[in-house]
């Protein structure tokens, strides 16, 4: 899968680490702002509230 | 990165060896990913919420910052530093509970060093106060400096945890609410390791639900341990004195105060 993808990235090697890097990049940032808010609720980590029923 | 063991015929051991780097790689992807997500929680929520209630708290009118200068004593301000509010032990004004979501209090804990004051919002649901706003206020338990329990939810970690230092409060800490018009200062009586469906925690008083109030309490509750939510942990307290702001500030967040 990512050696599909090294090997049809542009350039010579040191362009492809710095392609890969900033793909890495986007990907984690793209997670930070949207998938893992998304996905946070839905987690069972952080409750500080006493309730009757468990949540 | 491909590996020649003889041709493959269609469908034959090559596609095998494919496969498994696929599913090989997906995991390592996964593992990765999850990674990113500790990451995120345990670090990227602090940066934002710490951002957030920093501003929230500026951007009230009526909480201005308290001063660092020596205090000077009496009812009279001077140069030479910040007038000390007097403690008064008669009922203190109650406001009325607000609308969800509204930020009405701040609390600030002379115990944590270097924490600032943390705003208190009405409600303790995650996405709309504790993970946006900071504090939660328990809907229909007391208001600050009311006979009954001013309850109080806060994270322990992630979203700028307001509450991560509370197993460092001592019996007999200040515990410093301000509202619009008055500083209600009360003192920590005693805490507690509960399961998170024990409720009567937060009964007007504590701990005996149904039995009619006669103190002015306060109670704070958070996750335990700290990176769990397995179980809760609870700070009681009683208010001491109260003061309108316009008094001064209260001496136990100027250093002094016993």
């Amino acid at each position: 899968m990512y050696g599909w993808l090294w090997r049809h990235l542009p350039g010579p090697v040191a362009v492809r680490v710095a392609l890969c890097a900033v793909l890495a990049a986007a990907v984690l940032a793209a997670c930070f702002v949207w998938v893992y808010p998304a996905v946070a609720p839905y987690m069972p980590f952080n409750g500080t509230t006493v309730q009757e029923s468990p949540g | 990165m491909t590996a020649q063991h003889g041709r493959p015929a269609r469908g034959g051991p090559g596609l095998g060896y494919v496969v498994l780097g696929v599913v090989g790689e997906l995991l390592i992807t996964l593992g990765v990913l999850l990674l990113g997500f500790l990451v995120w929680q345990l670090w990227w929520t602090d940066v934002e919420g710490n951002r957030a209630q920093a501003q929230i708290v500026s951007d009230l009118p009526w909480a201005s910052p308290v001063p660092t200068r020596a205090p000077t004593p009496g009812p009279t301000a001077t140069d030479a530093g910040p007038k000390i509010a007097t403690p008064r032990h008669d009922d203190p004004p109650v406001m009325t509970e607000p609308g969800h979501a509204v930020t009405f209090a701040t609390l600030q804990v002379p115990r944590w060093t270097g924490e600032p004051a943390r705003p208190i919002s009405q409600g303790v649901d995650r996405e709309t106060v504790l993970n946006v706003l900071g504090i939660g206020h328990y809907p229909g338990t007391g208001m600050p400096g009311a006979v009954g329990n001013f309850a109080v939810a806060g994270h322990r970690t992630t979203f700028g945890k307001p509450f991560n230092r509370i197993a460092e409060l001592q019996v007999g800490d200040p515990l410093v609410v301000r509202t619009e018009g008055a500083w209600y200062v009360y003192r920590v009586t005693s805490t507690q390791i509960v399961d998170p469906t024990q409720v009567e925690v937060i009964a007007p008083v504590p701990g005996q639900p149904g039995v009619a109030p006669t103190e002015r309490m306060i109670t704070m509750t958070t996750c335990h341990p700290m990176f769990s939510a397995r179980q809760r942990y609870i700070v009681h307290g009683v208010l001491d004195y109260w003061a309108p702001t316009s008094d001064g500030t209260p001496a136990e967040l100027l250093g002094g105060g016993a």
